[in-house]
């Protein structure tokens, strides 16, 4: 850390979530959405983690294993929900899934 | 030095591996490239002196959230079918991207104007587990903490809900 500075960490965060939003708004498939959104989440940790080591407090951290915590219940219901939607209409891909758009 | 180095070596494999996530016509190619990035990402987090956030990375992230992942994929069998959308250069292909590079802007932008601040004294223990088990279960997090245990309870209890064929 006192090799690189906090700027250069966060520029990496900065790439990471950019790539992130990216995949969630070109993408199609549901899978693929789901995975640039854990890329999103990591990215923020990243910056979680700097700041932490930038202030020399805990708070970031325990900040970043919260986030992982919420990743995994997000992951497990968002997954059952794609297994629930391939189960009825045989597709993951977003395009066909307008149910909704009245 | 060696330090800047390794962190710059680990973030160069962390960014690629991302874009590759988004960009990968498979999605098990784009699964196991996110668990390439987040392994370069739990070296970045041993570089910024947060062990035990690598190591939780390692164990939940890479190890328990990917391999349902993985599992998923292969049980829908999605091997083909997905075409990459930066192929036909769709509208929405143009607004992601155009969006995704104006936030690029911005985050680097409000970048270039933080203050140089020298990281602060850390203590020696400072990101094992007996001192963020300290800093959790001494501070104020002690609430949040049971909160996200009822979270994923709940989170276990729906999941098996949602995918069960009759409940």
């Amino acid at each position: 850390m006192e090799a690189v500075g906090l700027v250069p960490v966060l520029a990496v965060s900065a790439v990471l979530f950019v790539t992130g939003v990216a995949g969630v708004l070109t993408r199609k498939n549901a899978l693929i959405v789901f995975m640039s959104i854990e890329l999103m989440l990591n990215a923020v940790n990243l910056s979680f983690v700097a700041f932490a080591r930038q202030s020399g407090q805990a708070d970031g951290m325990i900040y970043a294993v919260f986030v992982m915590a919420v990743a995994a219940a997000e992951a497990a219901v968002g997954l059952a929900l794609v297994i629930l939607l391939f189960r009825n209409r045989v597709t993951v891909k977003l395009d066909d899934l307008d149910l909704m758009k009245g | 030095m060696f330090e800047a180095v390794l962190f710059y070596l680990f973030s160069l494999v962390a960014i690629v591996s991302g874009v590759g996530v988004v960009t990968m016509r498979n999605p098990i190619a784009s699964a196991l490239s996110l668990v390439v990035c987040f392994f370069f990402l739990a070296a970045d987090y041993v570089l910024l002196d947060a062990h035990f956030v690598a190591v939780i990375q390692i164990l939940v992230y890479a190890g328990a959230i990917m391999v349902l992942f993985v599992f998923v994929i292969m049980l829908l069998n999605l091997r083909h079918g997905d075409h990459l959308s930066f192929e036909d250069i769709g509208r929405r292909s143009v607004v992601g991207m155009g969006t995704a590079g104006l936030l690029a802007i911005g985050l680097f932008t409000a970048l270039g104007q933080l203050p140089e601040i020298l990281p602060a004294a850390i203590p020696a223990d400072y990101g094992t587990i007996a001192y963020i088990g300290r800093a959790l279960f001494e501070g104020p997090y002690l609430l949040p903490f049971e909160a996200v245990s009822a979270l994923l309870t709940v989170a276990v209890v729906g999941a098996v809900v949602l995918a069960k064929k009759e409940i």
